[in-house]
């Protein structure tokens, strides 16, 4: 182990693509609930919020911090939409699981 | 102007009868056909008077009908002699059998429908004669077809007829393809379709010689080849002769106008047309010849047997066509166009009277049950036996007189006997033996015919025997008409159509030219050894026998038939139970239509199979519209599994989509 195994960009790089990819695949495996879904996204927008960060803080360029600080104002206000829509929805089919989600179909 | 309206009142006549049959009603559909053929008919006998003893012809032509490069076709009327006795032929008899179908048809429903159909036929046929060109003949030629389909077919809800009519048509088709490559030969050898045209440059062409089906052909001799085997099918020639048998299931009328007297002789009139092709033609005129011959025998030994009173005369009608063509094989074109002209009135008026005889046994049509009824329609018997007699050519010879069949029929033989005469004339000795044999076999089956039908006992159901009745006045009067002509047509014509007892000067100013071997009035006296020599020359010139023989054979049928169906009852009954091969041989027609079924029907129809069930069903349909159809099915129906209706599907298209687009622009960029 060296001394100074400095934390670079490209290790906030691979942590979100990590975090993008389970989201991703939070979406398509889940069979079971559509909290899971919204929580996925949640997961989507982070690893994206972290990509801004990341390089904001490499090219020192504010304007990326300050596009995370919208986003988490837009996931958080998309939760309590989603959230809100979800209970509806419970209350109108009375189950919320993804299987029996499929009106759209043609 | 005269002529125009022969032509065009029965056109008119149909028309009218046609499209306004509901309003004007059926007599107003009768009346004004009826009207309209009689005028056309008186008219044709003035116009018959004027061009066959005025000595006068001309053409005149109405519009163009046909104008493309150098093929032109006129729509004309071309009058001379020929066509002044079909004309007189076609329209006396449409007109008496006409009214004679106020009588016949009085009980059906569709009498304007009927109508109508009978004037277009004589319209139709009336264009076949009065043509210049072939194209206008072959109009014609097959507006007579379609007549005679709608015709035969009238019936149409009886399956016989539908069957019949049919098998009329498809029959003449496979002539008709013969005719219309003779037509497109003559074109192509003339550059023209034009009679006069055409004929007088048939000595320039006489050395051509045509390719056709990998065999050279001198090019007379194919055209005149090609036009026959038209006349084959449209005058029931042996080969294609098996639609006119079937063709009885037409109303009597019909079969009396189309299917005696004037469509089925078209194609003698054809060939008597086109005569100098013929004569330019020697192979195919001995084959005219031998065909005719055959199929007057053969024709004559089926009708011997045959049981339905109309199918016996339908033969006679096609072995005396036989007779007509070998006429007109060995040169002898006047006794064709006689016996044409006899023949129409006479052969009218059996198959009317049959038409009368039906009437009164409630259509009745098998001879086999009836019998003993000449008291009860007398009239009828009367005018059948004067019928029966000129059919069988009853008269003296040596002398001028006879019913007319004697006139037309024994000049045929003799016109055979003289192109036989010097030995190197095969096919016409054969003519003349077969001729005179049919002759014997004629008189055979017309006396069976009467004996059957009005001597002995009567055989049917009684109860048919109380209703039987004589025939209304409108059937009666167009039998008497037509006994007129067969009574005087020989005694009266002989002399201008064939040159009778040596007057061929009058036989050549009748003709006029219209034929070869008759000369033009001016040269009356240079033609007159020509003539002589095509049988137009008249009794003298003959040995003994060759006069009297067909009268003995005539006299030889009759005995034994009134010795078979008078005399001895029961032979007809006897023949039946026994049943000879020979019997069954003659009664099913020589089997030709099984012949036909099994080679020739049963091919076509393999053929239209394959190319119905899989050519059209299978490839055509299956790859083509239900093709694309169930393509179109497939396909969408496997697109439609991708509208799931999940929410993540839909996600995840659209994240590929979006992975790959910048995949795309990255790339891009790079590169």
């Amino acid at each position: 182990m060296s001394t100074s195994m400095s934390i670079g960009l490209s290790h906030y790089l691979v942590v979100a693509a990590i975090l993008f990819t389970i989201g991703v695949f939070g979406i398509f495996v889940n069979r079971k609930n559509v909290i899971i879904i919204l929580m996925s996204i949640e997961l989507i927008l982070l690893a994206v919020n972290i990509n801004f960060v990341a390089f904001a803080t490499h090219s020192g360029d504010i304007a990326g911090q300050v596009f995370a600080l919208f986003i988490l104002t837009v996931a958080a206000a998309e939760a309590a939409v989603g959230l809100a829509i979800l209970v509806v929805y419970f209350r109108n089919r009375g189950d919320i699981a993804v299987e029996d989600i499929n009106l759209m179909k043609g | 102007m005269l002529y125009k309206v022969i032509l065009f009142a029965p056109l008119i006549g149909a028309l009218i009868a046609g499209l306004f049959g509901k309003r004007i009603g059926d007599k107003g559909a009768q009346s004004v056909t009826t009207g309209l053929l009689i005028l056309s008919a008186i008219l044709s006998w003035m116009a018959f008077i004027k061009v066959g003893y005025g000595h006068s012809s001309f053409e005149v032509d109405l519009l163009r009908y046909v104008d493309v490069g150098d093929f032109k076709a006129n729509w004309a009327i071309k009058i001379d002699t020929l066509t002044a006795v079909m004309l007189v032929v076609v329209t006396s008899v449409s007109a008496l059998v006409h009214v004679y179908s106020w009588g016949y048809m009085k009980d059906d429903p569709g009498k304007a429908r009927f109508f109508s159909y009978l004037s277009y036929f004589t319209f139709a046929m009336l264009m076949l004669v009065t043509s210049n060109n072939f194209i206008q003949l072959f109009f014609g030629w097959e507006g007579v077809g379609v007549a005679s389909y709608l015709l035969i077919g009238f019936w149409y809800k009886k399956p016989s007829a539908n069957a019949a009519a049919i098998k009329a048509f498809v029959t003449n088709r496979v002539g008709d393809v013969g005719l219309a490559l003779g037509i497109f030969t003559i074109y192509l050898v003339f550059g023209s379709v034009n009679y006069d045209t055409v004929f007088a440059h048939i000595h320039d062409k006489q050395d051509l010689v045509l390719p056709f089906l990998g065999m050279e052909f001198g090019a007379m001799e194919l055209i005149a080849g090609l036009l026959f085997i038209g006349a084959m099918g449209k005058s029931a020639q042996f080969v294609l002769h098996v639609w006119l048998p079937d063709a009885m299931e037409g109303p009597t009328p019909v079969s009396a106008l189309i299917h005696a007297a004037t469509m089925v002789t078209a194609g003698v009139f054809l060939v008597c047309r086109a005569a100098p092709i013929y004569d330019a033609a020697p192979h195919v005129a001995a084959f005219v010849t031998i065909l005719g011959a055959f199929t007057a025998f053969f024709a004559a030994t089926v009708g011997l047997v045959q049981n339905d009173i109309k199918r016996v005369i339908a033969f006679s009608t096609c072995s005396q066509l036989g007779y007509m063509f070998f006429a007109a094989g060995v040169g002898s074109y006047d006794a064709a166009m006689f016996h044409l002209f006899t023949h129409a009135f006479f052969k009218a008026l059996l198959f009317l009277c049959a038409g009368s005889v039906i009437v009164a046994l409630h259509h009745e049509q098998d001879m086999r049950k009836m019998g003993g009824i000449h008291k009860l329609i007398p009239v009828t018997y009367i005018f059948m036996i004067i019928g029966t007699l000129a059919l069988t050519g009853v008269g003296i010879p040596g002398t001028s007189i006879g019913f007319a069949g004697f006139f037309s029929k024994d000049a045929i033989i003799e016109a055979a006997y003289a192109a036989g005469a010097g030995g190197h004339n095969a096919p016409a000795v054969f003519a003349f033996w077969m001729g005179l044999i049919a002759a014997g076999m004629t008189s055979f089956y017309s006396w069976r015919l009467l004996f059957m039908t009005f001597h002995g006992r009567f055989r049917g159901d009684p109860e048919t025997l109380k209703h039987a009745h004589e025939s209304p006045l409108s059937m009666t009067v167009p039998l008497a008409l037509l006994a007129i002509g067969a009574l005087f047509a020989g005694l009266f014509m002989a002399k201008q159509f064939i040159g009778f007892g040596g007057s061929a000067e009058i036989s050549n100013g009748f003709w006029n030219g219209a034929l070869p071997g008759t000369g033009i009035v001016e040269h009356a006296a240079d033609a007159h050894g020509a003539a002589a020599e095509h049988g137009g020359g008249g009794h003298h010139d003959f040995p003994l026998w060759v006069l009297w023989a067909p009268f003995v054979v005539t006299l030889g049928g009759f005995i034994l038939a009134w010795l078979m169906y008078i005399r001895n009852d029961g032979t007809q009954k006897r023949i039946n139970a026994k049943g000879g091969m020979l019997y069954n041989f003659l009664l099913n027609k020589w089997y030709i239509d099984e012949l036909y079924e099994a080679t020739v029907v049963r091919l076509v129809r393999k053929l239209g199979d394959l190319f119905w069930k899989i050519g059209d069903v299978k490839i055509i349909d299956g790859l083509g519209p239900n093709g694309f159809a169930a393509m179109a099915l497939a396909s969408g129906k496997r697109l439609s599994k991708f509208q799931s209706g999940y929410l993540y599907h839909y996600a995840f298209v659209m994240l590929v989509g979006l992975a790959g687009l910048v995949a795309y622009i990255a790339m891009k960029a790079a590169g």
